[in-house]
């Protein structure tokens, strides 16, 4: 079998798995009673192990082996979660995520994890300080089960007990399959399946796996709870073609204690043994929900045990996986049909037939929806940035020795994939800088009057056409004058300009680049690179990053994204023969203003523009436009354009209209050039290229 | 006996030049081109060839050579060398031929004004006709255009 056809999916899908033990790992520590979260993180680890062993990831597989060896302990409740255990699993999530990141690279996912082997084993046999103690040890039958002898471990016991109780059948099966049954295991699967429609199966030995594989000689063993009698069961199991018989006991309280006090012997008992450590997790589910809903024997079989451990996943999701290779090329293809779509629709206007202009017409609002899917095609939710933060959180508020509680809100607000794949980084800078600068130890806390847990808010959510990003956080504010007398020190700004500044204008201080606060160096932050790379990314992705700080009430940063980076809508203009695009979201309005209006003042170009002055900025000189001069007008077309709170005023020579465009790159070889930001191609054919505003306003 | 090449002949200022077969995508007629500003002057733009937006370089002004008129012969050739496309404005572009590589000889100094570096060799085909074959990395060579523009500045 060639193993490459599958491993991406095996990639994509560990991925998955890891994100999922590592959101429930994190959840079960904050409420390490819910055994719900345990089978759930037993699931994925469980999938996990046998995904990896298929591939021939052995490492990976062990591992995970281990990993589950503990949790099956736990859910079982012969252990009890701690803070060891906990750093024990993440640790081994770290591991197993490095190897997958190396099987990604294109290695073969080996790694050296004695180590954590080591401490997982520890913890099974219970050497770790704490000391897993069997929990629970009240019940009387738990004596015994803890080795692992007994037939029931104690959970499968009390249900049954309880269904007894409550008035239930309780029987144990023995079937025996004919010796010469070709496919045993389908056989079982008939026996479960009507065990199922009449009852619950609680237990089977060996394990739900095992028969399916097929690992079983010629009988098995289950303890079932049914709504028929005896007879009833012996006519539905033995009308299953190539049984051979079947043995029926029922039970009632004593036998069944005797059988979980694990005086039971023989072949049986160490079938049992073998087969503990890996019962399936649907079966122990099945249980779980029994014993919540206090052991009603209602014959309703849902999600039957003997289907593959995959389906107890959770709720189908109505989702594929699409290759995103394949999504940019949808995307191409759509931009050439808009470029068509704008042709047509001049021709159309010249041509003047009215059919041909609704054709258009209605060609243009079809290919407005189209795009409207193709470009919600690729917006993801921003969850697959922050879903790792808490994981990041948990582990730096450890390193700093500070309390911290992330609240993530707007997870499901969604971006286009290339604003995804970029904010990341960005964002892990401005949540370290939180924790490390905003937020206070515990004493200082303490001492300010607050509760000694930093709360941090990460917020997404949509605004007109953009997305805003929160980062929050109660702490310590921005020292503005220490941020000034650094600035000062820096060189960034000097004495004079710096008490001419305003406190929005001292916050943004702190984007310069080389700039820190922090009176020594951390691990987490510190070294001044962090926070002016934010601002370069965030910028260069069309975005832009404001500060609010109040002094010991917290800081919030706040990131202003575009929704999506590929089709935009853009004012275009021309300059003498040549046309360019300038991106709507940055004009403020367009106006018309006479020569005498600018005003000359110390060098530069201003206007009055409602109350205020603003720079005046010829497009012509920053372009080296050859064939037009606004010198020789006397009145001229401005576009004011804003970048974050300051406005200018760029003139040009005519308007062309509004209209909808691709971005398209320069390509590898033009980067970097001056107030381009790109190109597009119009309607004709031709290239425009895109101005960007930002490098217009100083 | 060498390997046996395909080559892409084209026409420079009275010289004849190649290159190999599987580093040009098309051949073009000229079709506009949109300026880009402050970029060195043998740059002359971009153009959209079926979608994708491409740069375009005179190689005249590439190298040094007086750059002329644009003619009815003139061609944009694509090439697409380490993972960059760009667009080559040459006078013509007339011929594919095959040649042998032990006919490539290592370049002289200085041939039809252009420097060694920018030359893979040159190749005799029959008796009177050398060919002129580009090194394309070193033509497009991004550090050197870097170093041009300082001169400019």
């Amino acid at each position: 079998m060639d193993m490459n056809a599958y491993l991406s999916m095996f990639i994509d899908e560990s991925n998955d798995h890891l994100q999922a033990l590592n959101e429930n790992l994190l959840r079960l520590e904050s409420d390490p009673e819910d055994l719900s979260i345990v089978q759930n993180i037993f699931r994925s680890a469980h999938t996990l192990k046998g995904m990896s062993a298929t591939m021939g990831f052995e490492d990976l597989a062990s591992l995970t082996h281990e990993m589950e060896n503990v949790l099956d302990l736990v859910r079982n409740n012969k252990l009890k979660m701690d803070s060891f255990i906990f750093d024990t699993l993440f640790k081994g999530l770290d591991a197993l995520e490095s190897m997958v990141q190396d099987i990604i690279g294109g290695g073969t996912g080996k790694a050296d994890v004695t180590a954590i082997v080591t401490s997982l084993k520890a913890i099974e046999k219970g050497e770790h300080q704490s000391q897993a103690k069997p929990a629970a040890a009240s019940t009387a039958s738990n004596g015994g089960a803890s080795g692992g002898a007994a037939l029931l471990d104690e959970f499968q016991t009390s249900v049954l007990l309880q269904s007894i109780e409550s008035g239930h059948s309780v029987y144990h099966i023995v079937v025996t399959i004919r010796e010469d049954c070709l496919l045993k295991a389908a056989r079982a699967y008939m026996v479960f399946d009507f065990l199922e429609r009449n009852g619950e199966v609680v237990k089977s030995i060996p394990n739900v796996q095992d028969i399916e594989q097929e690992k079983f000689e010629h009988s098995f063993t289950v303890f079932t709870i049914s709504s028929v009698n005896e007879q009833e069961l012996r006519k539905g199991i033995e009308s299953v073609s190539e049984i051979q018989g079947c043995e029926i006991i029922a039970l009632d309280e004593t036998t069944l204690k005797e059988i979980s006090g694990g005086s039971s012997s023989g072949a049986e008992a160490q079938s049992n043994a073998a087969a503990q450590p890996q019962t399936i997790a649907a079966q122990q589910e099945l249980s779980t929900a029994r014993a919540q809903t206090a052991a009603t024997a209602a014959p309703a079989a849902p999600a039957a045990a003997p289907n593959s451990p995959a389906a107890a996943g959770g709720g189908a999701s109505r989702t594929i996986r699409v290759d995103i290779e394949r999504l940019d090329a949808l995307m191409n293809l759509f931009s050439e049909l808009l470029i068509d779509r704008v042709r047509l629709e001049q021709l159309a206007s010249e041509v003047k037939s009215t059919e041909l202009s609704e054709t258009v017409e209605h060609m243009s609002r079809v290919s407005g929806d189209l795009q409207n899917i193709v470009l919600k095609l690729r917006m993801v939710p921003v969850e697959s940035v922050f879903n790792r933060f808490p994981r990041m959180i948990r582990d730096l508020a450890k390193t700093l020795d500070k309390k911290v509680e992330l609240i993530i809100t707007g997870a499901e607000t969604e971006l286009d994939r290339t604003v995804i794949d970029e904010i990341g980084d960005p964002l892990v800078h401005l949540l370290r800088n939180s924790l490390d600068h905003g937020i206070e130890s515990i004493a200082d806390r303490i001492a300010a009057g607050k509760s000694e847990t930093g709360i941090v808010h990460l917020r997404a959510f949509h605004s007109g056409n953009h997305v805003f990003i929160e980062v929050e956080e109660d702490g310590r504010g921005i020292n503005r004058e220490k941020v000034k007398e650094i600035a000062i020190k820096n060189g960034v700004v000097t004495l004079e300009e710096a008490k001419r500044l305003e406190d929005s204008e001292i916050n943004m201080l702190i984007f310069a680049p080389g700039f820190s606060t922090a009176d020594k160096i951390s691990d987490i932050s510190g070294r001044g690179v962090g926070l002016d790379v934010v601002r370069t990314k965030i910028t260069s992705l069309g975005g832009n990053v404001t500060i609010d700080s109040e002094p010991g009430r917290g800081t919030k940063f706040s990131i202003q994204l575009p929704l999506t980076l590929s089709i935009i809508s853009a004012m275009l203009v021309k300059l003498g023969e040549e046309k360019y695009a300038i991106p709507l979201s940055s004009i403020v309005e367009t106006g018309i203003i006479r020569k005498e209006q600018i005003r000359n003042i110390h060098g530069n170009l201003m206007i009055e523009y409602r109350g205020n002055v603003i720079s005046v900025i010829s497009l012509s000189q920053v372009l080296q436009s050859p064939s037009y001069n606004e010198d020789n007008e006397t009145e001229t077309e401005i576009v004011v354009i804003r970048k974050g709170d300051k406005l200018g005023a760029v003139m040009v020579d005519e308007f062309i209209g509004q209209s909808e465009i691709v971005l398209k790159s320069l390509g590898k070889y033009l980067t970097n050039i001056p107030a381009v930001s790109g190109a597009t191609i119009l309607g004709d054919g031709q290239v425009a290229l895109i101005i960007d505003p930002n490098a217009l306003i100083k | 006996m060498g390997e046996e090449i395909k080559v892409i002949v084209f026409g420079l200022a009275n010289e004849e030049y190649g290159i190999e077969v599987e580093k040009v995508r098309t051949i073009e007629r000229m079709i506009p081109i949109t300026r880009v500003p402050k970029t060195p002057a043998f740059i002359k733009g971009v153009i959209n060839l079926r979608g994708v937006v491409l740069p375009v370089i005179d190689l005249r002004g590439r190298f040094n050579l007086a750059e002329t008129e644009q003619t009815e012969s003139s061609r944009i050739i694509i090439v697409a060398v380490n993972d960059l496309e760009v667009g080559f404005i040459v006078d013509t572009a007339n011929d594919v031929i095959d040649i042998d590589t032990d006919t490539i000889d290592s370049p002289p100094e200085v041939v039809g004004g252009i420097k060694a570096k920018y030359l893979h060799g040159v190749a005799k085909i029959g008796d009177n006709r050398l060919l002129i074959m580009l090194n394309l990395a070193e033509v497009l060579n991004k550090n050197e255009i870097i170093q041009l523009e300082h001169l400019e500045d």
